[in-house]
């Protein structure tokens, strides 16, 4: 990743970023809880949290938003974690999980799951990291193949994001039922979730966000290139397939409650490698933060700015990011760096 | 010690090195030269297990190095490839890396690591580097900070592929002076060489490589006064002699 060459800052401001991110995360959540087609006071809102609430007010807070916030917390941390394993096991910072295919995986293998059998929304988490493996599993293999080059790894991702993709429309076409709301799938969203749906993915994401982050020396170790890291007794191969499978677990996670969300993966990783530099353990912890961040404000701007009416989070997400992220391509090549 | 036992290696397909005996002695600078292609690199790599071999055998203080974990291993050799990705992160960083091999899971350095990356980048004299991020490093200070991290990786062996490609004239002979420093420290030290006067007058023996094999192997002055460098090269070598020894000049 020698083309992202900022300058990086010390341990404090490193603390203190996290602690920022944190804060407004925190911020954030409570707006979520709080604004929306119908608004409710900051005091009602906690009284709900603690179970003393009462009527529609704490309904809304505890059955339709909160269980939207959690989505966001969930699948922001998880994609934007995946973003930077992918990234950094691949040595390529064009990876994430939506360019190389592994979203629309999970994506295919949560149709076909919900096809297959309608009933068992417990095991779509499952069927999701499934897919989501065979998406990173095939992406590795080209990786090897190919020499790892940037760009073929790129171009082979997108050809097999188009093939899932189809094979996602070929589900939907012969099940229409299979995903309700395929649209809303298909663009990503947070709308209609319960606990209930949630509670898999959220220990999925859990148990491997700390397997994550207890192996970011490893992970640093693959940044510096495979045979260095391997001269350092690592053994890189088996790590990387392991780290590769905490990605998929992550990225299918996700995707099997709140869909196709693309750009978390992308974005969130450019962003904090910027602030906080390469190493792992802040990196990771920065992107958990700031992926749920960014979900979570890009939700509750898809619900105040037409309120009543909602857009869907994968729209907001792609149009507020989207420039984002061109204009700090812009800012970097003017840096003198470039991908 | 590291020992080469009639060693093969090469890509499937591309057989590189033939039957290549060599050993590499602590307290010693051993240069590897030799024309492009002829399999400098690939006898690092297979030297260090990084490539598979074909036949032959590499030891290591007498086992066979494929008896050894990757951990032992890491503890013997250190090696500095040729070319790396720079990460983004600080110089003492990349040095608390090499203290990677004497890690167990889940991996937290300890006060000795940092105590170890303090003298290492101090013994290279690049003490002032540790907080400044790899990128904005020079090259001769990066290749500081990378010998400083085999350093601290703490092994009797040290493999460097062309340390000095890519560095100023300054640069290049401050590298190969501390690599003399690291062999009188009791550490064998193997790099590979373009530059044939530079190797000749650093080194305490050479190994010249043609086609895969060791076409000569011997002191400085061997190599000069035999024909095979010239043949193999295809240049001619001069030298003067000076108060610090030979200097050697292609005529």
């Amino acid at each position: 990743m020698s083309s992202l060459r900022t300058s990086s800052v010390g341990n404090k401001g490193r603390a203190g970023l996290i602690a920022l991110l944190a804060g407004l995360l925190a911020l954030s959540g409570v707006a979520s809880l709080a604004f929306g087609a119908v608004s409710i006071p900051p005091g009602e809102v906690i009284a709900a949290l603690l179970g003393r609430g009462s009527g529609t007010t704490a309904s809304i807070v505890l059955y339709a938003r909160l269980p939207r916030l959690c989505g966001c917390l969930l699948a922001g941390a998880a994609l934007a974690c995946a973003g930077v394993i992918i990234q950094g096991v691949l040595n390529n910072p064009l990876a994430a999980p939506n360019v190389i295919g592994v979203n629309s995986g999970a994506g295919l293998a949560t149709a076909l799951c919900c096809a297959l059998a309608p009933g068992a929304v417990r095991w779509t988490p499952l069927a999701a990291f499934l897919g989501a493996l065979v998406g990173v599993l095939l992406v590795l293999f080209i990786a090897e193949r190919a020499g790892a080059a940037r760009i073929t790894l790129v171009l082979a991702g997108v050809a097999m994001s188009s093939m899932f993709g189809a094979g996602i429309d070929a589900v939907v076409t012969f099940v229409p039922d299979a995903l309700s709301g395929y649209t809303d799938f298909r663009v990503g969203g947070v709308k209609n979730l319960s606990m209930a749906r949630l509670a898999p993915a959220f220990w999925v994401i859990l148990i491997a966000l700390l397997i994550a982050l207890s192996l970011s020396n490893e992970l640093d170790l693959l940044l510096l290139g495979r045979e260095t890291a391997q001269s350092l007794g690592l053994p890189a191969k088996w790590l990387r397939l392991a780290l590769l499978m905490v990605a998929a677990a992550l990225a299918g996670a996700a995707v099997s409650f709140a869909g196709l969300l693309g750009f978390v993966g992308l974005l969130v990783p450019h962003i904090m490698r910027r602030l906080l530099g390469e190493d792992s353990f802040p990196l990771l912890l920065s992107s958990a933060l700031g992926g749920g961040l960014l979900l979570t404000v890009c939700d509750l701007a898809s619900r105040l700015i037409f309120a009543p009416f909602e857009l869907p989070l994968g729209v907001v997400l792609s149009l507020t990011g989207g420039p984002f992220f061109i204009w700090l391509l812009l800012k970097q090549r003017r840096g003198g760096g470039g991908l | 010690m590291i020992e080469l036992k009639n060693l093969r290696a090469g890509y499937p397909g591309r057989p590189v090195l033939e039957d290549i005996s060599l050993d590499f002695r602590p307290g010693e600078v051993l240069a590897v030269i030799g024309p492009n292609g002829c399999g400098k690199s690939t006898l690092l790599r297979a030297a260090n297990g990084l490539l598979p071999r074909t036949g032959g055998d590499v030891l290591l203080d007498g086992v066979p190095l494929e008896r050894l974990p990757a951990k032992e291993i890491a503890q013997k050799i250190a090696y500095l490839p040729q070319s790396r990705t720079t990460p983004n992160i600080t110089a003492g960083r990349m040095v608390l890396h090499g203290r990677f091999p004497y890690l167990s899971y889940p991996r937290r350095y300890r006060r000795e690591d940092h105590e170890m990356v303090k003298r290492a980048l101090a013994w290279v004299g690049a003490s002032g580097l540790a907080s400044r991020p790899l990128a904005e490093l020079s090259g001769g200070q990066r290749q500081k900070v990378y010998l400083a991290m085999a350093l601290a990786q703490d092994t009797e062996t040290i493999l460097m592929d062309e340390p000095t490609t890519y560095l100023d004239v300054g640069c290049q002979l401050e590298v190969m002076a501390l690599a003399r420093r690291l062999a009188e420290e009791g550490r064998a030290v193997v790099m590979v060489l373009h530059d044939l006067t530079l190797a000749l007058r650093c080194a305490h023996r050479a190994a010249l490589l043609h086609e895969g094999r060791v076409r000569q192997l011997g002191t400085p002055e061997e190599l000069y006064r035999g024909e095979a460098l010239e043949q193999v090269m295809g240049v001619t070598l001069g030298r003067v002699e000076t108060a610090e020894g030979w200097r050697y000049f292609y005529r």
